[in-house]
Order: structure tokens, then C-alpha cells, then sequence
């Protein structure tokens, strides 16, 4: 059993109305040190395999296809167990 | 000429596109399942709106792999119309068959109006019975659908008028106030204002009628005198 | 039997000793009476169905003898209270369904998802009689907007509420929102839902023919909500904030998904029974069917879907996961039904089977953990008459001089004001999140006195709308109660449609105050009486109690939802001033009454005196006068006089229009009072200059008071009174004070 934790954010230079939301609030509430905000999402996916070598393959090829879409997103992804 | 309107788990305009046909062109429509493996009896595709998969993940990102989205490739690939309208169109830059991306609108609102279109672009299949520059109303309903992409393609679009409508009071901070583009061929066209919804003056606007006017037009006049209704 | 399912379940012992049956709101009696009822001592699980089956919200314990007041039938009901919506005949053998029901507590702890699944909660109650859903409306109240919670619980019930009507592609149409102090910490979220079905399509929650299969359809259950019909019937506390884990998720995409399955299902004609599992889930459905079919129900709860590992039988019982149904079918039609679910993707499971004992019996790992009487759940609650007594503050009001304040004389400022209050202001920055158009049959949208859906391949429409004003209901509750319903009547009658019934929703504090139960009765009495001389009968509703917070409860709040008939969708009348030249009317008559108003409120920052008085007759008249001119074709604008008054109705004519209007006023009042008064019975009409003639005769026979005060034209409004200028304002001006006031307040 592997465990792959993925998250993706949006690609610096695109706009994130929701990153630009929130850092408006955190400034209208004091935490003038916030510099900017990218919001992402973060993914858990419990994988039914121990080759680590293939599940690298595999869960890059789930973002690239699916999890991400690699117009506006970035991705990285960890492996653990 | 026969249209098809395509169901995904989740579309709820699918009725309204399917009515619309009806009362515009009154040619003869299926709802087509999202599991259907052949599109050929159709000359022109309707990808409707609604939230397909609960736009889980990413708008339009899950109902691009449906068995039937290959065909729409392939229809798209023979010259065939392919309209994508609000979640329609999401799907149709997922799957590639347009260039760029829906992002939420700058608001983080959904917003439901009437918006004013300028028709930039009246050579294509869907946009005939337009003047040019002609102004339109047609309602918008969507909370993504901010397009995006990067310069490149930006200049591309502007090159190969590619972009059919714009927007003349930017609701959700679109590029370049872009309502809808079509790809290079001109036979896809996606766009986030609902022309559907804009066909009869009691509810509200009937200059979307024309555009499914121009797409009999258009296919009546590839056809030529091959077409007996 | 075996009494005990896990180690941690207090055994029936204990819970007898340790009176552990009270923090479920059980009381000593009711528990004695439960004992009795089982012939010895309920387990955890079944003292736990019990308390959610005797809780106010399923067993109306407290309100039942105050719902057995209403008029409940007429010619054109189909079917009253009791099933999971009303049904109203519309000819043509079509007819209409609808409900409006309350998601008040969740939203108060949990604004986005408390809305949005009591959107869910009432769609479900709609398709479960097998009509498709057609419209949605809402009625919400809110604390003042100046406050930083208010605007939090604002924004997230609003985007709750279109999260999930836009997602599953039902258009919200209409509703209201208003704004004051005595909704701060509790604000009311009440959704209702209109469907259209065919007579012969409609079902009933009924678990019919012992020995058939009973089937569980929709996602698994998990742990969520569980017992969130007893927390809906207690008061907010801080202990409340905490339980935040009673709140359910909702999931329009799967809603979506288990209503065409469900719809295409009953096309079928092979279901006997369905209902949804709303307030207490699995419990309250299972029983209800049992029960109104005179028949027993044994359910096999390792067949039920989980979607959490090692969950008991109270917790599968009392789980509110949301988008689940229960329906029967007959063996043989069995593999039909699993085969439209599997096409739709939506897990359906055989979990139970209806018996002939009169018994809801649950089985868990092969033993019967569960075996309590159907009626006793159903039927047997007790229901209480509570004291109830005259409030001192409805006897003090008796003499407050509501002109006591000095005459204001910024007739323009006081306007603007008046329509900057939030209560009054333009709500499109809500409805512009709402999508009102999807179906495409939405010919006057948000922001008209009543939304107008056609109904396809007739000409036909239904229009609906949302009313009640809290401020005159908790001056004078059976007045009150009188002007919600006839307000709601009279914007039915302005967007060209006959009234046809009501759905209610009665939003009040804790009847165990005297004083809170004296407003229930009287208001119940005022609206009941309205609805008898309307000829616009009570087809169903919901009752929200305990609505209070630490400064006492919300003003008294008993929301009416209509549904009109349009025989013709050329009959379709908006608000706006449709020409220049066009001549305005006024009809009804206009006394010094202001209190209870906007204009008090606004102004004064007050709410005193005694509401504005309403004649049901004086109603009747005009409300008859009124269709039928419009119907004759005579009338171009119609607009009810409400909020605000004269002044604000002409504004907002003005304003939809976008064209202005000069009116001039003789009268023996002030004119502040002139202009704000809040008399009922009001209607601002107009009418092209070749109809206005026979209009006024038209009205004038038919006895209802009319004046012709003006003309529409211009750019301004322009109103004199006594022949001294009032108001000059151009209409832009209006407009942006109207349209900017929430927005500038969301910021």
C-alpha cells in the first residue's frame, strides 16, 4: 500500500480571484506581512500497489491527464509508505 | 439536418437546448447519452450546460473522458458543428477541442443576467444571420467563466477570428472580454452566454434564435440541393 | 431480544435510573407513556427514535391544535397537509405541487451548507409525490447587516441556497429578504419548491402489500445530522455553536442524479409507496409509510449503504445523510426499478419488508434490536395546549401616538433613506447569484411583486411569491397574520394570476413562553381567517419553534407562500412604468398608519404602535377589481403598496421602468404620513391614456376606491402634495441609492 498526496496550485501569473480574496481579508484583519495568496487543492489517493517506481509513473500520469489541467495548473506530488 | 444534444450525469440545460431546437429551427433532435460510441447520424452537436459531475474537481474535467467526448472529437475532426454553451464549453477546452480554460469569475460569484454581446466574428457556421458588430442580448448563468489563456494563443485567436462574441460590460473578467471563440476550422464554438435561453421575447431576449437559424443556414448551404427535409 | 448493540449504548436500565431519555428532549411524562406504549423499558436505540418522532418538528406537538385551524380543503385541492407536499388542480389534468419548509438552526451554525440543504430537503419532499420540480423561492430574515456575523450568515446562505438550486438546475424565481434586530443570532432560512405534475402521477408515501420489498435509494449513510430534528426544536445556545457535527452535507449532483432516477421511476407506474428521508431519516420515513399504509415495516439495517465503518443501529436510524428516499415496489417489478438506479448511477438497496404486525422492527447482525408500535411513533405523542397570555408590550402599544415624532420635511432624503434600508433595497446582488432562468420558462423574473413561470405546451402560468412582515405580526399578531396572506394575494393578483392556495411556514420562539404562544394562536387565527375569505386554502407547511437567542425571540414570523393560477401569459403585469403619458391610479385608500412601517423603522429607528388595519372585504373587492381589469386588458403596471408605502412604490415603478413620473396629491394627512403610510388594501395601477377612462369606471363599479394621482414621463419623480412640491428626484438617482445599498454594505 502506497500513499500519494498531491496537491495542485494555479501556475504563477495566472490570477486567482480567490488567492487575491483571501489576502484582502487577512490584510483588512491585521496580517499586513501577507505578501499573496495561492490557493490549491489538496489530494490523498491510497494506492493498491508497493512498486513505487510504477506508482510514480501512474500517479504523474493521473495528474497530467486528470487532477490537473496543466493550462493554468501546476502539480507536484509525494509518495509515502 | 439533425441535432444532438448530449446528456452528462448532471446537465441540466440539456432540455432547454433540446426545446430551443425545437421552437427555432424545429429540426429533428435526440438527447444523446453521455455513454453513446457513435455520433454519425448527427450534423450538429449541442454541449449543454449544468454543473456535469457536480463540476467536482474542476468544471467540465470529469465528463471529458466520457465514452462520447471521443466522438465529438472525431465529429469535430470531419467539420461537423460542435456549440458547447456555459458547462458545454468548460468541457470542450478540457478535452482540447478549443484552446484555454473557464476560471471562477473575479467576483467568486455565480452571476445570473443579461449581458450585451458583440458578434465579432459573423463568418462562421453558428453566426451567419448576425450583422456584424451587431449587438445581442443574451443571459450569462455561470460562477467559471473567466477564459483564460496565455498570450500565445491569445494572439492567435485574434489572428485567425477566432473569437465570436465579447462581452461589452466584462461580467467575470474574461481576457480580452471574450464570451466564446471558435477553433481554427470554425465548426467548434464554446461559449459561456446561453443563446438557448435567448429565444423568445417572453422570456426576456430572442436574438438567440439566430443562432440556431444560422446553423440550418450554414449546413443547408454546404449541403446544397442534396438536402430534402 | 437483544436489549444491547454496543458496549458504550447506555443499557435500558440506565437510561430509566440516569432519566438519560431528557437529553434527548424527552420528558418524564412522554417517557412514562413511551414505557407504556412498549410494555417495558426502551433501549438507547429506541428511546432515541422515539424522541425525533415526538419531537415538535415530526409530530407538530405543540402547533397541532393551531394547524387544525386552517382551511384545508377547496374544490381545487388535491391533497392537503399530511403528505409530503400539497397538490392543487390547474385543468387539463395538471396540476400543481408545492412547500415551503424551514432549515432555521442549521443555518445558524453552519450558513452554507444549512441552506443549502434545506433547498435539498424541499425539492426532495416535491419529486417524492412524483412531480418535477419547477421553480424555487426563499424567505429569509436576518439581523441587521451592519453587524460582521449578519453579513457572514447572509453571504453564506445566499451562496448555499444557489450553490444547490443552480447546480441541480432548478430555477429560484423569487422570495424575499429582510432585515432586523430581532433576527440577530437567528436568522430564518425557509425554501420552498413548486412542481407541476400529471393527476394520475401522483403518489403517496405509503408502504402498501405485506410481504413487499421496501428499497433504500441514494448515497450511504454516515453519521451526519444525527438528531437534527430535536436540535431543530430547541433554542440556539453556545452549546448549539459546538454541535456543529449535526449539520448535514449536501450534494446536489447526486440530488440530481436520484430525482431523474426517481421521476423516470414513478413514469413507470410501478411504485406503491415512495417518501423522502428528511428530518430524522430512516426513522421518521419508515414510520410515516408503516403507518399511513396501517401496516408494519422490519428493516435489515446490514443492508443499509454506510458510509462509516461499525455504525449502530441508533445511528443508522438517526442519520440525516442527505438525498436518500425510501420507496415499495412488488417483487416482480424489483429488477426494473435496480436497473433505472444503475443506469443513473445511484446505489439502490433492498433493505427492509413491509409485515402486517404493525411493528417497526430492526434487525442488526442477525438480532432484532429495535421492536416499538407503529401508531404509538406516528400518532400517539402527546400534544400540548399550552398557556398562553396576553404580552404586556401588545397592551402598552395601545397608546403609542405613532405621529408623536415632528413632521420630517426632507421628503426627498427620507425617500432615499427609506429605499437604502436594506429591507427595501434592490436584491439583485442576491438573485444574480441565484440561476432564474434555467429551464427556460421564467417570464418575470426576481424583483417583480410575484416570479411568473410558463407551463410548456399551454398558455398557462403559475405565479408565486414569499410574504410575511414580522414587524405587523408582532405589533398585532392576527393582523399580522391577515396582511401576510393577503399581501401575498395581492402580489399574486398584480402579476395577472387568481390566487389558488397557500403553504405556510410558522417561524415563532419558544411556546413554552405564554407570552410566544399567544402570538402563535393569534397569528394562526388572522391568517386562517384570510385564508377562508380569500378562497386560498392551507396545503401544507412546516412549523419552526424555539427560534430565539440571548435577547429573547424573533419577531413572531409566519411566512405565507402562494401559488397563482395565470390563465393566459398574455395576462403577465410587471411593476414598472411601462409609457410615457401612461396614467397612474392609486387604489385603496391611504389612513395615518405608520405604525410597524419602513419609514418608522428607517427613520425613527422604531417598531411601535399597532400595524396598519386590513379589512378582508375591502381585500376582496379590490383583489377581484383588480384581476379583472387586468384581464380585460386595461392595465398597463401594477404594483402592491407594501414596505415603505406610496412613496416607495411609486420609486420602484419608476425605477423598473426606467422612466419617471408626475404625481400630485390632495389629502388631509401629513406628508410624511402621505407618502408612507402603510395602509393595506393598496394598489398602484397604470393604464394607457385611452384605457384610463375605462379603467377607472371598470374599478369604480366594482367598488374599489380609485384615484388618479399622475402621469409616467419624464425623468424624475416628481410628487406634490396640496399643490406644494414633495419629492423632485431624478429616477437615475433613485435608482443607484436602491441598487448600490446592499452591495456598498457587502464590501
Amino acid at each position: 500500500m502506497l500513499k500519494a498526496t498531491v496537491y495542485v496550485t494555479i501556475k504563477q501569473g495566472v490570477l486567482d480571484p480567490q488567492g487575491v480574496a483571501v489576502q484582502g481579508a487577512l490584510h483588512s484583519m491585521g496580517f499586513q506581512e501577507v505578501e499573496s495568496v495561492r490557493i490549491g487543492k489538496y489530494m490523498e489517493l491510497s494506492l493498491d500497489t508497493d512498486d513505487r517506481a510504477e506508482a510514480e509513473r501512474r500517479v504523474k500520469e493521473m495528474c497530467e491527464k486528470l487532477l490537473a489541467n496543466t493550462v493554468v495548473e501546476d502539480y507536484r506530488y509525494e509518495l509515502e509508505g | 439536418m439533425k441535432f444532438a444534444v448530449l446528456v452528462f450525469p448532471g446537465s441540466n440545460c440539456d432540455i432547454d437546448c433540446y426545446k430551443a431546437v425545437q421552437e427555432t429551427v424545429g429540426e429533428p433532435v435526440d438527447y444523446v447519452w453521455h455513454t453513446a460510441t457513435d455520433l454519425s447520424a448527427y450534423d450538429c452537436i449541442l454541449v449543454p450546460g449544468g454543473f456535469s459531475y457536480g463540476d467536482y474537481l474542476r468544471c467540465g474535467a470529469i465528463s471529458r473522458f466520457a465514452p462520447v467526448m471521443s466522438e465529438v472529437a472525431k465529429a469535430a475532426e470531419e467539420g461537423k458543428y460542435i456549440l458547447g454553451i456555459c458547462n458545454g464549453f468548460q468541457i470542450l477546452t478540457e478535452a482540447g477541442l478549443l484552446p484555454g480554460v473557464l476560471l471562477r469569475n473575479t467576483s467568486l460569484k455565480f452571476r445570473c443576467h443579461d449581458t450585451v454581446l458583440q458578434v465579432v466574428n459573423n463568418k462562421t457556421p453558428f453566426t451567419n444571420d448576425f450583422a456584424p458588430n451587431e449587438e445581442i442580448v443574451i443571459p450569462i448563468a455561470h460562477g467559471e467563466g473567466n477564459y483564460y489563456c496565455d498570450e500565445e494563443t491569445l494572439k492567435e485567436l485574434q489572428q485567425n477570428n477566432q473569437i465570436v462574441f465579447t462581452y461589452k460590460d466584462n461580467p467575470n473578467g474574461s481576457l480580452a472580454d471574450i464570451a466564446g471563440i471558435s477553433n481554427k476550422r470554425g465548426n467548434v464554438v464554446g461559449m459561456m452566454p446561453h443563446p438557448e435561453r435567448a429565444v423568445s421575447e417572453l422570456l426576456g431576449s430572442a436574438d438567440g434564435k439566430r443562432m440556431f437559424t444560422s446553423i440550418l443556414k450554414a449546413w443547408r448551404d454546404t449541403h446544397g440541393t442534396a438536402s430534402v427535409r | 431480544m437483544a436489549q444491547q448493540v454496543s458496549a458504550k449504548e447506555p443499557t435500558a436500565q440506565q437510561i430509566a435510573e440516569q432519566k438519560i431519555y431528557q437529553q434527548f428532549g424527552v420528558s418524564d411524562s412522554e417517557y412514562k407513556l413511551i414505557c407504556s406504549f412498549m410494555g417495558r423499558l426502551p433501549n438507547y436505540t429506541e428511546i432515541g427514535v422515539f424522541s425525533v418522532m415526538w419531537s415538535e418538528h415530526c409530530a407538530y406537538k405543540n402547533s397541532k391544535p393551531l394547524l387544525r385551524r386552517f382551511p384545508t380543503s377547496g374544490p381545487r385541492v388535491l391533497m392537503g397537509p399530511g403528505e409530503g407536499a400539497g397538490i392543487v388542480d390547474i385543468g387539463d389534468n395538471q396540476a400543481v405541487v408545492f412547500k415551503i419548509e424551514s432549515h432555521n438552526h442549521p443555518s445558524a451554525v453552519e450558513p452554507y451548507q444549512g441552506a443549502a440543504t434545506g433547498v435539498g430537503g424541499i425539492i426532495r419532499d416535491i419529486f417524492s409525490m412524483g412531480a418535477r420540480p419547477v421553480a424555487l423561492l426563499n424567505s429569509l430574515r436576518f439581523g441587521k447587516l451592519e453587524s460582521e456575523r449578519v453579513k457572514y450568515l447572509f453571504e453564506h446562505v445566499v451562496s448555499g441556497i444557489a450553490g444547490y438550486g443552480n447546480c441541480i438546475g432548478i430555477p429560484t424565481v423569487a422570495g424575499e429578504v429582510m432585515f432586523d434586530n430581532s433576527y440577530d443570532g437567528n436568522p430564518l432560512v425557509n425554501a420552498m419548491c413548486v412542481g407541476l405534475i400529471d393527476h394520475d402521477k401522483i403518489q403517496r408515501g405509503v408502504a402498501k402489500g405485506v410481504g413487499n420489498p421496501v428499497f433504500y435509494v441514494g448515497p450511504p449513510t454516515g453519521r451526519d445530522g444525527i438528531h437534527g430534528a430535536t436540535f431543530a426544536s430547541v433554542e440556539l445556545s453556545e452549546e448549539s455553536e459546538a454541535k456543529k457535527t449535526a449539520v448535514q452535507v449536501g450534494d446536489p449532483f447526486m440530488e440530481k442524479l436520484v430525482m431523474e432516477a426517481c421521476l423516470e421511476l414513478i413514469d413507470t407506474g410501478i411504485v406503491l409507496g415512495i417518501q423522502d428521508m428528511g428530518a430524522a431519516g430512516l426513522t421518521c420515513s419508515s414510520a410515516e409509510m408503516a403507518s399511513k399504509a396501517g401496516n408494519g415495516l422490519e428493516l435489515y439495517l446490514d443492508q443499509v449503504p454506510q458510509r462509516e465503518e461499525g455504525m449502530t443501529p441508533y445511528e443508522m436510524m438517526l442519520s440525516e445523510s442527505q438525498e436518500r428516499m425510501l420507496f415499495v415496489v412488488e417483487p416482480k417489478d424489483e429488477a426494473q426499478a435496480m436497473e433505472i438506479f444503475e443506469r443513473w448511477g445511484v446505489i439502490c438497496a433492498k433493505v427492509g419488508k413491509v409485515t402486517d404486525d404493525g411493528r417497526l422492527k430492526l434487525f442488526h447482525h442477525g438480532e432484532l434490536v429495535g421492536d416499538m408500535p407503529v401508531q404509538a411513533l406516528v400518532d400517539e405523542c402527546p400534544v400540548y395546549e399550552k398557556p398562553s397570555s396576553v404580552p404586556a408590550y401588545y397592551v402598552e402599544n395601545e397608546n403609542v401616538d405613532t405621529l408623536r415624532y415632528e413632521e420630517v420635511k426632507d421628503l426627498g432624503g427620507a425617500l432615499k433613506k427609506v429605499l437604502a434600508s436594506p429591507t427595501v433595497a434592490s436584491k439583485a446582488w442576491v438573485y444574480n447569484q441565484y440561476d432564474y432562468m434555467v429551464r427556460t420558462s421564467t417570464a418575470v423574473r426576481p424583483g417583480s411583486d410575484a416570479a411568473v413561470i410558463t407551463i410548456d405546451g399551454t398558455r398557462k402560468g403559475l405565479a408565486m411569491t414569499t410574504d410575511c412582515n414580522g414587524r405587523y405580526v408582532y405589533l398585532d399578531p392576527e393582523v399580522g397574520g391577515k396582511i401576510a396572506v393577503s399581501e401575498a394575494a395581492r402580489n399574486i393578483v398584480c402579476s395577472g394570476a387568481e390566487p389558488l392556495a397557500i403553504t405556510d411556514n410558522l417561524n415563532f420562539g419558544s411556546p413554552e413562553k405564554p407570552d410566544i404562544f399567544w402570538q402563535m394562536e393569534r397569528a394562526v387565527d388572522g391568517m386562517a381567517e384570510a385564508c377562508r375569505v380569500l378562497d386560498t386554502p392551507v396545503i401544507g407547511g412546516n412549523v419552526s419553534l424555539y427560534n430565539e437567542n440571548a435577547s429573547g425571540a424573533i419577531y413572531p414570523t409566519p411566512v405565507v407562500g402562494m401559488v397563482g393560477l395565470l390563465h393566459d401569459t398574455d395576462h403577465i403585469t410587471t411593476q414598472g412604468f411601462k409609457q410615457e403619458g401612461d396614467v397612474i391610479f392609486l387604489l385603496g385608500e391611504t389612513k395615518a398608519e405608520l405604525g410597524g412601517s419602513e419609514f418608522q423603522y428607517a427613520v425613527h429607528g422604531l417598531t411601535e404602535g399597532r400595524p396598519p388595519a386590513l379589512d378582508l372585504d375591502t381585500e376582496k373587492t379590490l383583489l377581484a377589481g383588480v384581476l379583472g381589469a387586468i384581464q380585460s386588458g386595461l392595465v398597463q403596471s401594477a404594483h402592491d403598496l407594501s414596505e415603505g408605502g406610496l412613496a416607495v412604490a411609486l420609486a420602484e415603478s419608476c425605477i423598473s421602468g426606467s422612466i419617471g413620473a408626475q404625481v400630485s396629491l390632495s389629502t388631509p394627512l401629513r406628508s410624511d404620513v402621505a407618502l408612507f403610510s402603510e395602509s393595506q388594501s393598496r394598489i398602484l395601477l397604470s393604464a394607457s391614456r385611452e384605457q384610463a377612462d375605462k379603467l377607472e369606471a371598470y374599478l369604480s363599479e366594482r367598488g374599489v376606491p380609485v384615484t388618479r394621482i399622475g402621469s409616467v414621463g419624464g425623468e424624475s419623480l416628481a410628487v406634490t402634495i396640496n399643490d406644494a412640491q414633495a419629492v423632485n428626484e431624478p429616477v437615475e438617482g433613485l435608482r443607484q441609492v436602491w441598487e448600490d445599498a446592499i452591495p456598498c454594505l457587502m464590501k
